[in-house]
């Protein structure tokens, strides 16, 4: 297949338009301009495929665009007001704020609408921007560096054959390729597994995130509040919390983040997060309001003991592909464009004194000198103390902040999100309640808030590597959990007779990539659909 | 022969829209904004009429704000040639496009104008109609077929029950229906290359058209929400509840 394509060349090619990945294609070019840099993005435009709380610490951005308020970037709330509160069922106690959560100085922003800003930018310094092109497979060279990607073929039926607007990917060519796919990016993946990325790191934990744009009445909306919660609707044995952001025009955005390290196989993200909303001190503030989109998204949170090496012949890793969010603080925009950025200086030094070999070992080192390597460091104990539960990690976190201030003498390890799923026998199913259609919905309602849209004849996207596992394994011994932390409803068991049967609803897919961590024996391979599908958010 | 193809930008297709919380307009902040999909139907045509030889020159034109300009990359990425931004923030109206649309015309005398049959925004359909009246051109609307026979066209179009065929002199307007074809996919290189091609600026002012607004906006409203449906015993209590409550039967 691959013989005969046309091949572009680039010194410097980018996957994924993401905060990190157009924070490297812009330092690219401010340190030089005359290296040709080109970022692919497979969501139809720059923006698309990109959800975050967010509450923004401007400390990268002031060192990549110093002058980003003159140039209008979209920063318009500060945050004016900060909270964390601890939830039961009927209550909310508030808490005193830890320093790491103190977001004075932070914006409350739309992560899409920076980076449509931030693509703009890049664009303005000559960067070739390619949304709706999905990077689709690895190339490597006779030696086995990477020496680009290639993109995903387009008009290819659901059988795999050539429809009659079939288009043939392309090859592109970079000295060095830079994956900034995000969190678990289908590349990464595989680059991953090739160079054996994480074998001197601990796995990466992640979590789930769920979001939504709420316009609320301008009597309760005070823009640039913060209100975190902890506790209630999650069980105490699982990690996770809750977001509350005032932002500008009415809008505030909620969003639950659920640890994918959780044990009971009933649990359901989605349905937790719809009932966080009919919470006593919440419910009044979206009872008079209009819901106005919905997403979700993976995020890393293995932090500085996950981080894999970030190099390998011919490419690099930044962003939440690596893993560089913080949790002590909840943020990762920021640390994924400092990564980014150095990862963009190393390669520039790199290719500027034509260093022999293919990879760029000084990352690692200017990462090391660099306050992000120091933010890391501070937070990294954080996430690691909530494995048993939330009383002990609230105790170690305290211990670890307010004591040691991050300097502890030891640190703490993780394992793998997949292996924490327990039988269904030794947990009791959860009585989700119904929706109610005023504050909380279904996922195919709340889908409609995403505007997902797949071309429908195309092969499936979502491959399993061993068809009768879905019901030997995640059936018998888990009753379906993909059918429960999907938060899509791509995943659905049809009771047939005698025979149920897994149905892959793969156009409803969020792109969120939760079944490619979560599934129990890793059957689920998450690969790009045609460029151009999935979610098309409009600001989240 | 050259061939003008309008295009305008509206909301992306798969965007569930909304009305502002003021009830004059869809609300379209931060919304992902495309070409519409019937002009991009038209334009797939006219690329084909080219490059069977058909047609010489193909010219898209948008009319609006600045940022239709990355409307007309797009079909200049598809494989326009050249491409025509009449600019104005004014909010325009069929009458008012087909009025710029006619001063292009007679500035670049095209032998056949191809439109989508309407936009999927405001889905009038009237645009191409009125600049074939404006001309003074014959028009084949709703067009699934087409074809270019010894300087004339044939043009095939569904009707209830059936097709029509119709057959027409040059230069004349064609708007097409969804069945004409299915446009292709933009390529990475052709966006590069279209980024090269020329794309000219005007106003409607500098084409000696007025574009103000002849229909105003009362209100905009979204359909009802539906009700959420019950569940009967038998049949008796169905007819009885569409009798009484239904008021279907009698």
């Amino acid at each position: 297949m691959a013989v005969g394509r046309e091949v572009m060349a680039y010194d410097v090619v980018v996957v994924g338009a993401g905060p990190a990945g157009l924070a490297a294609a812009i330092r690219l070019r401010q340190l030089n301009g005359a290296l040709s840099v080109c970022v692919l993005e497979k969501g139809v435009e720059v923006g698309a495929h990109l959800l975050s709380g967010a509450c923004f610490d401007p400390r990268a951005l002031d060192e990549l665009l110093p002058d980003w308020q003159a140039r209008g970037a979209p920063l318009h709330t500060p945050v004016r007001d900060d909270g964390l509160l601890l939830l039961d069922a009927r209550r909310a106690y508030r808490l005193p704020l830890p320093p790491r959560l103190r977001n004075r100085g932070c914006h409350l922003i739309s992560l899409g609408q920076l980076c449509r800003w931030l693509a703009r930018e890049a664009e303005a310094l000559g960067v070739d921007v390619f949304p709706g092109f999905a990077a689709a497979r690895v190339l490597y060279d006779a030696d086995g560096a990477v020496k680009g990607v290639a993109t995903g073929d387009m008009g290819v039926g659901r059988d795999g054959k050539p429809k009659a607007n079939y288009q043939p990917g392309l090859e592109l060519h970079g000295r060095q390729t830079l994956f900034a796919e995000g969190c678990r990016g289908s590349l990464t993946r595989e680059v991953f597994e090739r160079f054996d990325l994480g074998r001197d790191a601990q796995p990466q934990t992640y979590a789930l995130g769920l979001k939504e744009v709420w316009e609320v009445d301008p009597a309760l909306h005070e823009p640039g509040r913060v209100v975190h919660g902890i506790g209630w609707p999650l069980p105490a044995d699982t990690y996770g919390g809750s977001f509350l952001y005032h932002l500008d025009h009415r809008q505030v955005a909620v969003g639950l983040i659920v640890g994918l390290d959780y044990r009971n196989p009933w649990l359901s993200p989605f349905d937790e997060f719809q009932r966080l909303k009919t919470h006593p001190v919440l419910r009044d503030l979206f009872a008079g309001g209009r819901r106005i989109a919905y997403g979700a998204r993976t995020l890393v949170e293995g932090g500085l003991q996950s981080l894999p090496r970030l190099t390998f012949p011919g490419g690099l890793l930044a962003g939440d592909c690596a893993g560089f969010l913080d949790v002590s603080r909840l943020k990762g925009c920021h640390t994924a464009m400092k990564s980014g950025m150095l990862a963009a200086e190393a390669v520039c030094a790199h290719l500027e004194a034509a260093v022999a070999g293919k990879e760029v070992l000084t990352y690692p080192e200017r990462l090391r000198a660099s306050w992000l390597w120091q933010e890391l460091h501070r937070a990294r104990n954080i996430r690691p103390g909530f494995r048993r539960g939330l009383w002990s990690g609230l105790a170690l976190a305290a211990l670890d902040t307010l004591l040691f201030r991050g300097r502890a003498p030891w640190t703490l390890g993780h394992r793998a999100d997949h292996l924490a799923l327990e039988d269904l026998s030794r947990h009791a199913p959860i009585a989700y309640p119904r929706p109610d259609g005023v504050l909380t919905f279904d996922r195919l309602a709340s889908l409609q808030l995403a505007h997902v849209h797949h071309e429908a004849d195309q092969p499936c996207h979502l491959q399993l590597r061993d068809e009768s596992v879905p019901l030997t394994v995640n059936l018998a011994r888990y009753g379906a959990p993909e059918t429960r932390y999907c938060p899509a409803g791509v995943y659905e068991i049809l009771p047939e007779a005698d025979a149920p049967r897994l149905r892959i609803n793969a156009a409803n897919c969020l792109h969120c990539k939760a079944c490619d961590i979560k599934d129990p024996t890793q059957n689920i391979r998450w690969t790009v659909p045609e460029g151009g599908d999935g979610p098309r958010y409009g600001a989240m | 022969m050259k061939v003008l193809v309008p295009v305008k930008r509206v909301v992306d297709y798969n965007i569930r829209v909304r009305v502002k919380a003021d009830g004059s307009a869809v609300d379209l902040a931060d919304l992902r904004m495309s070409l519409n999909p019937f002009d991009e139907i038209a334009l797939e045509a006219a690329l084909r009429l080219k490059e069977g030889g058909l047609a010489g020159e193909v010219l898209a034109v948008s009319c609006g704000p600045a940022a239709c300009q990355e409307t007309l990359r797009t079909a200049l990425a598809m494989g326009a040639d050249r491409a025509l931004l009449v600019e104005t923030d004014v909010e325009l109206q069929p009458l008012a496009v087909a009025r710029v649309l006619h001063a292009v015309c007679a500035r670049e005398a095209p032998g056949l104008v191809l439109c989508g049959k309407q936009a999927i925004d405001d889905d009038a359909g009237q645009t191409g109609q009125m600049l074939a009246a404006l001309l003074g051109w014959p028009q084949a609307t709703c067009v699934s077929e087409l074809q270019l026979v010894e300087g004339r066209i044939r043009a095939t179009r569904e009707i209830d029950g059936g097709q029509e065929i119709l057959e027409t002199r040059l230069p004349a307007v064609v708007t097409a229906d969804l069945r004409l074809n299915e446009p292709r996919y933009t390529s990475l290189p052709n966006i590069i290359k279209a980024r090269k091609k020329p794309l000219d600026s005007t106003c409607p002012a500098a084409l000696g058209v007025a574009v103000a607004p002849r229909l105003q906006i009362l209100g905009v409203s979204e359909p009802a929400r539906r009700r959420a449906g019950v569940k009967v015993q038998d049949v008796a209590e169905l007819l009885e509840k569409l009798r009484q409550e239904a008021g279907v039967l009698q």
